[in-house]
């Protein structure tokens, strides 16, 4: 006996094996990131008064990231069209956007995960604390561009006051026999970097993770659309599946992490 | 998603070119869901002779606190070094024992054997399906399990050891333990729910997508409904649990603050950390896993049971359609009963009302389960073989356990007995002396339908009296203890708390502490009755009695109705089901069983 | 789906730019709105979680078909949304009910 519904539905459930599959799965991620937006809301809550960084990541920069999602989104749906009424080229010009907006948000995550490494914060043994890009570091002193902050009602508030008003900051040089802690915008940083880098690193990773498999698919993978045609369409939208939850993770991450 | 090797081949030339692998493809990558099924079980059943080691050795501990471990001390000197010296267990090898005898036991033995074994094993022949419906996913679900379990083995022989925080692994005290122990149990946790997940989609997709022509849902064996519950339960409940592993992964390694609140404390120093985090956080994503993984535990055991009750009864199940309603209601429910674990965090009025509620309207299902089987048992003439007798252990024994868990479901009674020894009595009852037998009794069930023989009848007896009085001397004991006041996780048995040391007030009696070596033994008594089984199973693999046909427990349901062993593809035509699961003694046939693809 | 016909696909493609267009207006709203800086933060959260929520209607509806979906898929799904509320709305509860004297959370 041969694995029925493989490629054809079945008559009662009308969907074939991989279907249900992939919904099953996506059915786990949704409790996966569920689970983490919960966090993300306890410790939120949780944060003390005025600790809670709100405005601090490059909103023009993540709404071109939404946008590149969004526009592969698309991309990837006309390709699953387009393959269902036999225009293999067309399907694969769309589908080759699609990866090519996956690598463009990856790179431009990057550049975001990058600034925040090279943000700094210093606090210093007398209670002033800075916070800025660094310049430059070594044994004597540390030079940061950036503002003192107002850290009177929490840190997180002082840090957006100070750039609330348009104001680019200047460099700032405090001596490493002042300094009492140095930290970089990175997950060790506050709740809300964990839960920012967590959350996004995860995304990401299922990112990177599906771009690769439609690129499987798209390439390696081409020849069973002559061998098996019914099969492979069935492979792209299952993989188009999942692409779209990506891009709606994304869509409910973006107003949390970056405006809210 | 890949779902077969070979679409165009015909079901004979795959099978052949199945062969041609060798040994490896045959026995190690297969896909096939038997060889799957069996190497899980095999994988699963040593995990639960090693959990049992550590155990055992812990027993010593509680028993004699602070003399060396007779036969094994020195082992343990030489692989632990420090942590043994002079075979002396210290208090750190035995929280690490503690920590590693429940994960082991929970994720690497039970769920597995019950799961990954007997359900890759049974549910496609049930079900009348080739295989599952993704077989080379269901291979790397084999593959992820086998890898947590050898990080969880290697976690012991890194410095400082395995994870010591308790199978619950509390932060911050699990975050700030010193050592990789916890990264290691960290780390295995995630390749094992990693495992369950695709075990589970798997398991959901091929019940769904392959019941053969006529299996309809109502005609599905209830082996299968507990299956796919369980399936679900894996499937929604993980999730929550991967992500918190993740994060306290992240406070171990990235040094984040997820559970760490402000102004921890390590050792006396203020913590070098952001703090802000929740430490209840994880207690909620822990048992939001936690409680639905009991059900994980027991549903299959409650499926393996009713199969063995309906055969070795002769009679239909009584209320078949209410045990499947509930087993969904159980599903459903236990995912909000999960705070009753969390009573004593400090928690409002109006919550724990809420949890106390759900977790006693729970019960109800569990209990209607319980009672159709009792019932099922009445007027039948019962065929008192091995498995049987396991099945039947079963039954009062879960009731037992089940029972005396509404003590712990009631916030007020669990101010008293939250983290005693109670507990443990209370949890072991349902997992040890229920599931485990459970299993054990779809051991002797369906080891004729693998291997074509019958394990010894003789052997098998002695097993399970042995095993089921010493169970009982085991626990049965630990509730007087638990309700005493003592507490679990002491690595002395509660001889500093006793009345020698602290006084009459508050005091462990001399006769409740001397209770632990009389468990301890009954303990050791348990390993020496499993000496007939082990035997027995391998005993029997050539020379047990052969069966003479397919179908040698004169049963109804699918997977006997196939070659002994079954075929790669199992059937030799797709069988078409014109009948309920259990048409046991239907009147006017020919003979007292009439399987389901057969017309009387 | 395998019953959809070149007629249904043509149509189905128009539907496709629709919500794509969609899509970017729900973003450029949202990000209006930040900047925009509403006078309420619980305006600025519902504000952007109602749009987003609409958008993720429209993905998950349209986008992956979800709006002329099996039952089966439904169920699943169904039973999904309502554990994730469970945890959600559970854990936020015990974490704000707590006895009067705590302290720590």
């Amino acid at each position: 006996m041969e694995i029925p519904y493989v490629v054809h539905p079945r008559r009662d459930t009308g969907l074939y094996n991989a279907k249900v599959g992939i919904w099953l799965f996506l059915a786990s991620e949704v409790m996966l990131f569920g689970a983490l937006f919960s966090s993300y809301i306890l410790l939120r809550v949780g944060a003390e008064a005025g600790e809670w960084p709100t405005h601090l990541l490059n909103v023009p920069i993540g709404t071109v990231n939404t946008l590149v999602l969004i526009s592969s989104s698309v991309t990837v749906v006309l390709g699953w069209a387009a393959l269902k009424v036999g225009n293999f080229a067309k399907y694969r010009a769309c589908q080759t956007i699609t990866v090519l907006c996956a690598c463009a948000f990856v790179g431009i995550k990057s550049y975001e995960y990058n600034d925040k490494f090279h943000h700094y914060q210093v606090i210093t043994k007398d209670g002033k604390v800075f916070d800025g890009h660094l310049v430059s570091r070594d044994k004597e002193a540390v030079v940061l561009h950036g503002h003192q902050i107002d850290a009177s009602k929490g840190k997180a508030l002082g840090v957006r006051e100070a750039s609330r008003h348009g104001d680019h900051g200047k460099e700032i040089e405090i001596k490493a026999d002042d300094i009492k802690k140095i930290d970089n915008y990175g997950p060790a940083h506050n709740t809300y970097m964990s839960i920012y880098f967590t959350l996004t690193g995860l995304h990401g990773l299922h990112v990177v993770a599906g771009a690769l498999v439609i690129a499987y698919i798209l390439w390696p993978g081409a020849g069973m659309y002559k061998t098996d045609p019914e099969r492979y369409i069935n492979r792209v939208e299952v993989s188009g599946l999942f692409w779209h939850f990506v891009d709606l993770v994304w869509i409910f991450l973006f107003p949390v992490l970056y405006l809210l | 998603m890949h779902t077969t090797t070979a679409d165009t081949h015909h079901a004979g030339a795959h099978e052949a070119h199945h062969d041609e692998g060798g040994f490896l493809k045959k026995y190690v990558f297969s896909s096939d869901h038997k060889v799957i099924g069996i190497q899980y079980g095999l994988t699963a059943l040593v995990f639960l002779f090693f959990g049992f080691c550590l155990i055992m050795a812990m027993r010593w501990q509680i028993a004699y606190p602070n003399t060396p471990i007779p036969l094994v001390g020195g082992l343990l000197n030489g692989l632990f070094g420090d942590l043994a010296t002079k075979g002396i267990m210290s208090p750190d090898l035995y929280n690490m024992f503690g920590a590693m005898h429940g994960t082991i036991m929970v994720f690497l033995a039970i769920v597995p054997l019950a799961f990954g074994a007997f359900g890759n094993l049974i549910v496609p022949l049930q079900i009348g399906a080739p295989d599952m419906a993704f077989p080379r996913i269901n291979m790397v679900s084999y593959q992820c399990y086998a890898a947590g379990g050898v990080v969880m083995l290697v976690s012991f022989l890194i410095p400082g050891g395995a994870a010591q925080a308790g199978w619950t692994s509390y932060s911050p005290l699990a975050s700030t333990i010193p050592g990789d122990g916890q990264t290691f149990w960290l780390v295995g946790m995630v390749l094992l729910i990693t495992s369950s997940l695709l075990g589970a989609v798997n398991f959901i997709a091929t019940i769904i997508q392959l019941r053969a022509p006529g299996m309809t849902w109502m005609r599905m064996p209830f082996f299968v409904w507990a299956q796919f519950v369980t399936g679900f339960l894996l499937l929604l409940a993980f999730p929550p649990l991967e992500a918190a592993g993740l994060m306290q992964l992240a406070d171990k390694v990235l040094h984040t603050s997820f559970f760490l609140p402000t102004g921890l404390a390590v050792g006396g120093n203020l913590a070098n950390i952001s703090g802000g985090g929740s430490p209840l956080l994880w207690q909620h994503l822990f048992w939001f896993l936690g409680h639905p993984e009991v059900y994980v535990l027991i549903l299959p055991a409650m499926g393996i049971v009713s199969e063995i009750v309906a055969n070795n009864t002769r009679k239909p199940l009584w209320g078949y359609k209410s045990l499947v309603y509930s087993s969904l209601g159980i599903g459903f429910i236990s995912f909000i009963v999960w705070a009753h674990h969390m009573y004593l965090t400090g928690m409002g009025t109006k919550i724990s009302t809420f949890f106390q509620t759900t977790t006693m309207i729970i019960s109800i299902p569990s209990v209607i389960i319980l009672t159709c089987l009792f019932i099922s048992l009445w007027g039948g003439s019962i065929r008192f073989n091995t498995p049987m007798l396991f099945a039947l252990a079963f039954l009062p024994m879960f009731g037992i356990g089940g029972l005396t868990g509404l003590p712990l479901g009631f916030n007020y009674s669990d101010i008293h007995l939250h983290d005693t020894y109670y507990v443990i009595a209370h949890f072991h009852y349902v997992v040890a002396p229920g599931t485990i037998f459970g299993l054990l009794a779809g051991v002797y069930y369906w080891y004729p339908k693998v291997t074509g023989r019958f394990m010894s009848e003789t052997l098998g007896k002695i097993h399970f009296w042995l095993s089921l009085i010493c169970m009982n001397l085991i626990f049965m004991p630990m509730f007087l203890q638990g309700m005493a006041g003592m507490l679990r996780r002491m690595s002395d048995g509660g001889a500093m708390y006793s009345v020698a040391k602290v006084g009459a007030i508050g005091g462990l009696s001399a006769a409740i502490i001397k209770l632990n070596e009389f468990v301890s033994h009954a303990a050791w008594m348990l390993a020496l009755a499993q000496l007939p089984f082990i035997i027995n199973f391998f005993w029997s693999i050539s020379n047990g009695r052969k069966v003479t046909s397919d179908n040698p427990w004169d049963a109804t349901t699918l997977e006997w109705q196939t070659p002994t062993p079954p075929p790669h593809g199992n059937f030799t035509k797709t069988p078409e089901v014109v009948r309920g699961p259990y048409d046991y003694s239907l009147p006017g046939a020919p003979k007292d069983f009439v399987p389901q693809n057969q017309t009387t | 789906m395998s019953d959809h016909s070149a007629h249904d696909i043509a149509k189905s493609v128009k539907k496709y730019w629709f919500v794509f267009f969609a899509l970017i207006i729900g973003t450029v709203i949202t990000v209006g709105a930040y900047f925009i800086e509403l006078p309420s933060v619980a305006l600025t959260v519902a504000v952007a979680l109602f749009i987003a929520t609409i958008k993720g209607f429209l993905v998950a509806g349209y986008f992956m078909h979800l709006i002329d979906e099996r039952k089966m898929i439904y169920g699943i799904m169904a039973s999904t949304a309502f554990f994730v509320v469970g945890l959600m709305v559970l854990t936020i509860w015990a974490m704000n009910d707590l006895p009067p004297t705590t302290m720590f959370k």
